[in-house]
């Protein structure tokens, strides 16, 4: 799972939706890859006012990567923004490991780089 | 051919409008022939494509039901994020290392609400198995796009008398479609642990007709790598489908709470672009 997709996944479970709580989700025991992607300046720069930051901000901390600004970047972007910005939505992926809930605390698997997100019947 | 007729069979599974059905019916149907039918799979429809292009650089999206994830590739100035309830088919969407993707059932979407551009999904409503089912994964796609945000939902259509299967109006509207699975494609000797058409009879579905012999024609001409047409001891794996009569596509996103933008029919299915109201 990239990165830039946290920032569009919360709970599966129908109650957790309106929860702030559930968003967004949280990793544990996660580990990364990289991989070297061609850089689309206008893609980044366009998906900027589209990034919750927030939770971005959260998310990143998270895993490790600290030096996002708190706030989201106004105006031209630098391109050293544009570069560490390609490199942590896109470039970067979760590659096993878990995500969960902070509203109910369900746990969804992260395998060979794809999340798991069916229910148990208890859930749906 | 798969004797899909005989009605005696008691196994225990749920009846139509249920997920206990679609699992059987739909989901581990998917499971087992994902190779075979990812392989029929890699032609993108025109209007498909198109709506893709048009989306503006930067607009993120779902292709919720992606199946082998062949809508992935079409424009690389967006993102997407595809599910299927299928992880062997999500693993060969995966594996095209573009965009991202994920295992998810369309009632249950890992989404929050109203934040995406666009959606699509292509040959996938059909499968629920009852009305409100339908309206319901309409719905919950509709939920995950913000106030512009547009999705294209493409089903299968009852009038198709003009393709192999020739169906049309006044047909029944749910049937079960097989899928010939060829040897080649089955990892274990006697196939999946699916249940397996021509071994086993199987319970059609009530008020439902189901199909025999002209097995995958939804499938698209195979390319040249495609398996040989005959191959011995083939496995029957039966699919079902609720075949969409014209207007009622429509009918069911009005009842999500969705507003139609555009909608057509184009080689055997209705489409509908649509959004939140």
């Amino acid at each position: 799972m990239k990165i830039l997709t946290t920032n569009y996944i919360t709970c599966a479970v129908k109650a957790c939706k309106t929860s702030s709580n559930a968003f967004p989700l949280q990793f544990r025991d996660a580990e990364l890859v990289q991989e070297e992607l061609e850089l689309n300046e206008e893609f980044i720069k366009n998906i900027l006012p589209r990034i919750e930051w927030p939770a971005l901000v959260q998310t990143a901390a998270s895993l490790g990567f600290t030096t996002l600004p708190s706030t989201k970047p106004e105006g031209d972007l630098d391109e050293q923004m544009i570069k560490d910005l390609h490199t942590l939505l896109v470039e970067t992926q979760v590659i096993s490991g878990k995500l969960v809930c902070g509203n109910c605390q369900h746990e969804y698997n992260i395998h060979q780089g794809i999340a798991n997100f069916l229910l148990p019947n208890h859930l749906v | 051919m798969a004797d899909t007729t005989n009605l005696n069979d008691d196994s225990a599974q749920g009846p139509l409008g249920t997920e206990t059905y679609e699992a059987e019916h739909v989901h581990q149907v998917y499971q087992e022939i994902a190779p075979h039918f990812s392989a029929t799979r890699f032609k993108p429809w025109p209007i498909v494509e198109k709506f893709l292009k048009e989306m503006p650089t930067g607009s993120i999206g779902l292709d919720v039901g992606c199946g082998n994830g062949k809508y992935l590739t079409v424009n690389p100035n967006i993102y997407m994020i595809g599910s299927d309830r299928s992880s062997n088919l999500v693993q060969i969407a995966y594996d095209r290392k573009i965009h991202d993707s994920c295992v998810a059932d369309g009632l249950s979407l890992p989404h929050p609400d109203g934040k995406l551009d666009f959606a699509i999904s292509i040959a996938v409503i059909h499968h629920f198995s009852s009305p409100e089912r339908r309206a319901e994964a309409i719905k919950a796609i509709l939920a995950t796009l913000n106030k512009q945000g547009r999705a294209l939902i493409y089903v299968w259509a009852l009038e198709q008398k003009n393709s192999r299967r020739g169906w049309d109006e006044g047909h029944n509207q749910d049937v079960w479609v097989p899928w010939v699975l060829s040897k080649q494609y089955t990892s274990k000797p006697n196939g999946g642990k699916g249940k397996k058409g021509n071994e086993q009879a199987e319970q059609a579905p009530k008020d439902a007709s189901a199909q025999q012999g002209l097995a995958n024609d939804d499938a698209e001409t195979p390319n040249t790598e495609e398996a040989p047409k005959e191959a011995p001891k083939e496995v029957v794996y039966q699919r079902y489908y609720h075949l969409y009569r014209k207007g009622e596509l429509e009918t069911d996103i009005a009842a999500a709470g969705g507003v139609v933008l555009e909608s057509g029919y184009e080689k055997d299915n209705w489409w509908a672009i649509c959004g939140p109201k």
